[in-house]
């Protein structure tokens, strides 16, 4: 048993942090808002030269071989700041993807450009109609000639209107099969929208778009099996952007009780408000223990991984909402305000709760299984 | 960083789960099971085996009779203790009085009583709580005045757990009242069987007789009874609230009480007692427990790992008592929901055993009512919350 970080690891979380908080503060990421894109190409270089977006990727494929805990160091990173670069759409779920399925063909041809930055994907796979976060699409892929032919309509695509290629999900006649999608092909039409957290967010349409043979990832049907271990990893992700997001939250709002005078006093020495403020803490430290969970279970055997991931999923959703709305109303109308980091922590929080299955779609995943411990222990 | 415990820590897990299977008196672990009432008689049973095995105060220095045990060792041994259904020794001699004398008793009290009490031959009540000063510990009245060798002790004691079973009592007593309220605090030993001690019982909302009232009326304490100097009690106590935190949630009392939880699911759906909406609803519940649980127990072992580095302030070790007995509560609370209206009935009060089917229910409100006490004791969750928030956040 250990929780330390080793040295390298050390050295990663000091490096993103500081790149973090020197060159993304508030002020910037509003810019990066207002901004065509909606975010930062600058900021994203920069992940890019550290290294980042190559970071879970394997050696041979150009990347670091990057496991659970440095991409919770990773994203709990940019958490604190609020990112709303593609990371966790290119690099986490996309990428995700390509690591679990892709040929090695595929992932030569593509791998090199997301690490560069020069190359954005993203998942489209979530439909209207369908359970909110389930394998099933209706989405569908047929043999045509010497390729496929996608039609179909995805909803709440992050980063959709900047991606140059999709990572589309449709029914095959053996199933659920990935394929990589052409954003420039002939019948995708793209219609963007400012996400509420920032991030930006699209809705995917695929009329009779035909992609050649070597679009699709792995075999035809696979891709239930592929997206179950990509999503795992990417609820990991999330939970540690989570506590990244939680503990920022956390620090604005005790700074805000010491400096807040009312009434001739500041607002923390009041009673009521030091036992929410401690209630806070609680449930960052809780979130911060699953997050750690969730990043060691990555490699285990997949029972024990999904329990473990279906229970930190649930915590962070909990103390998110816990979190984020004990600090705007501790703040007052200063929260409510979009001036103000505290409400945009909050509008996240609430954003990641919503993705990849909320506390009660896992829960009731918890449910099925009969538990977080297996019957044994 | 990693979860699994080292090759040596699974080795002596398995040589505490071999050393319990064989040593835990069989009566013993079916009264914990049906939550059936222990005896004084019970828990020195235990103790004394315990002892001979140099496990009873296994976290007291090595030279007084301690193992030289790690943080994780500490964390399975109490594990593995409460999953075997062992009861817990006196908490008054193994984790309050003992560690005190370690550390502030003279050569002489050291010999006099550390062996006696880790082997339970005296069993020790704490004299702290008054009628006027509960959280506000150090407003404490009751008075010792000295008088030759001896002090004079005059006043009263509240919430004196076990008061009537002890031979001897540690307790807080004021000496002086004319400088600040937690200087001219004396921590005294004192026999019970000295004149002008009373001691009257309080029944709790559980139906139970283990908290007391206790009486001084000049009663006459040797002044080789101080520990420590006179008018340093209170350090003395701090040190004693403050110790042994690997323990402090009882993850694995939690644990062993979400076993029976979900034993008690499959048999009230497989009996028809719950409808199948009522299934569902439950088996929500206790997934929403086990998370928190699940989340609480890792937390622990974070400051398990960190005291492993010679531990330190640690944000996780301080929410570790608030939640920790919000979760005992918890689990408490739903076992008293499974009981329904067929709990009503309670427990006989001539202690005879419960049914081994069926006791736990009458046994499952009395429990939830007497657990609202965890969060009471020991420095209410209020004041750990005052604490966390002038140490942890400084507010």
């Amino acid at each position: 048993m250990d929780f330390d970080l080793n040295d390298e690891q050390k050295m990663l979380q000091e490096t993103v942090t500081r790149f973090v908080a020197e060159t993304y503060d508030f002020q910037k990421r509003e810019h990066a808002l207002r901004t065509p894109d909606g975010w930062s190409r600058e900021a994203y270089a920069g992940l890019a030269e550290m290294g980042l977006l190559a970071l879970p990727f394997a050696e041979e494929d150009g990347g670091f071989g990057g496991g659970g805990v440095e991409m919770m160091i990773v994203m709990e990173a940019l958490g604190r700041g609020l990112m709303v670069e593609p990371y966790f759409a290119t690099v986490v779920l996309a990428g995700g993807v390509l690591r679990h399925g892709a040929s090695a063909q595929q992932r030569g041809d593509i791998v090199p450009g997301i690490a560069a930055g020069e190359r954005i994907l993203t998942l489209a796979h979530g439909e209207k109609g369908l359970p909110r976060h389930t394998l099933a699409a209706r989405t569908t892929a047929s043999a045509s000639g010497d390729g496929w032919t996608l039609d179909g309509r995805k909803i709440a695509v992050l980063h959709g209107q900047s991606a140059d290629t999709f990572i589309v999900s449709a029914i095959t006649g053996e199933g659920l099969s990935l394929f990589l999608v052409d954003a420039a092909a002939a019948g995708v039409t793209v219609e963007g929208k400012r996400g509420y957290d920032g991030v930006p967010v699209a809705t995917l349409a695929l009329s009779g778009v035909n992609v050649p043979k070597d679009a699709l990832i792995g075999a035809t049907g696979q891709g239930e099996g592929i997206l179950a271990r990509v999503f795992e990893e990417a609820t990991a992700a999330l939970v540690a952007e989570s506590v990244g997001a939680m503990a920022e939250t956390f620090d604005v709002t005790v700074d805000y009780l010491k400096t807040r005078q009312q009434f001739g006093v500041a607002i923390g020495s009041f009673q009521a408000l030091q036992h929410r403020a401690v209630e806070m803490l609680m449930q960052l430290e809780l979130s911060r223990s699953m997050a750690i969970l969730a990043a060691l279970s990555l490699d285990s055997d997949a029972d024990q991984r999904s329990r473990n991931i279906s229970a930190a999923k649930a915590q962070i959703g909990k103390s998110g909402r816990i979190i984020g709305q004990e600090a705007v109303q501790m703040h007052g109308a200063i929260g409510i305000t979009a001036e103000y980091k505290v409400g945009h922590a909050f509008k996240r929080l609430t954003a990641i709760d919503a993705l990849l299955g909320d506390r009660d779609w896992h829960l009731a995943r918890l449910v099925e299984k009969r538990g977080v411990y297996p019957a044994s222990a | 960083m990693k979860l699994d415990f080292t090759p040596e820590e699974t080795a002596f897990r398995d040589e505490v789960r071999t050393f319990l299977k064989e040593a835990l008196p069989e009566d013993l672990r079916r009264k914990m099971i049906n939550r059936d009432h222990l005896t004084k008689e019970d828990t020195v049973r235990w103790q004394r085996i315990l002892n001979a095995r140099g496990w009873a105060v296994t976290h007291w220095p090595v030279e007084y009779g301690g193992q030289a045990w790690t943080p994780a060792q500490r964390y399975i041994f109490q594990e593995e203790m409460a999953l075997a259904h062992a009861p817990e020794g006196s908490p008054f001699n193994v984790n309050m009085i003992g560690p005190v004398l370690c550390k502030f008793g003279t050569p002489a009290q050291k010999d006099r009583f550390l062996a006696v009490t880790a082997n339970i031959d005296i069993w020790w009540c704490q004299g702290f709580s008054e009628p006027g000063a509960g959280s506000d510990l150090a407003s404490l009245k009751t008075t010792a005045v000295r008088d030759g060798d001896h002090y004079v002790l005059n006043g009263q004691k509240i919430w004196t757990t076990q008061a009537q079973h002890a031979d001897w009592m540690f307790g807080l007593f004021r000496t002086d009242s004319s400088g600040k309220k937690q200087q001219g605090i004396t921590f005294l030993l004192l026999d019970m069987k000295t004149p002008g001690i009373t001691v009257r019982p309080i029944e709790t909302i559980d139906g139970e007789h283990d908290a007391n009232e206790v009486f001084f009326d000049d009663v006459r304490v040797p002044v080789e009874n101080v520990i420590g100097e006179e008018g340093r009690g209170w350090d003395v106590a701090k040190h004693l609230l403050g110790s042994e935190r690997s323990g402090i949630a009882r993850i694995g009392l939690s644990k062993e009480r979400l076993s029976q939880l979900r034993a008690l699911e499959s048999r009230l759906a497989a009996d028809g007692t719950l409808t199948d909406e009522e299934q569902r609803r439950l088996a929500h519940k206790l997934a929403e427990v086990e998370v928190e649980l699940r989340a609480l127990e890792l937390t622990q072992l974070r400051v398990v790992a960190a005291d492993a580095h010679g531990g330190g302030a640690n944000a996780a070790a301080s929410i570790l008592k608030v939640k920790g007995t919000e979760m005992q509560q918890r689990m408490t609370e739903l076992v008293a929901e499974l009981a329904g209206p067929a709990g009503l009935a309670m427990p006989d009060h001539d202690h005879a055993p419960n049914d081994p089917d069926d006791g736990w229910i009458g046994a499952a409100a009395p429990f939830y009512f007497t657990m609202r006490k965890v969060s009471i004791f020991g420095g209410s969750n209020e004041v750990q919350k005052n604490i966390i928030a002038k140490t942890m956040l400084g507010l």
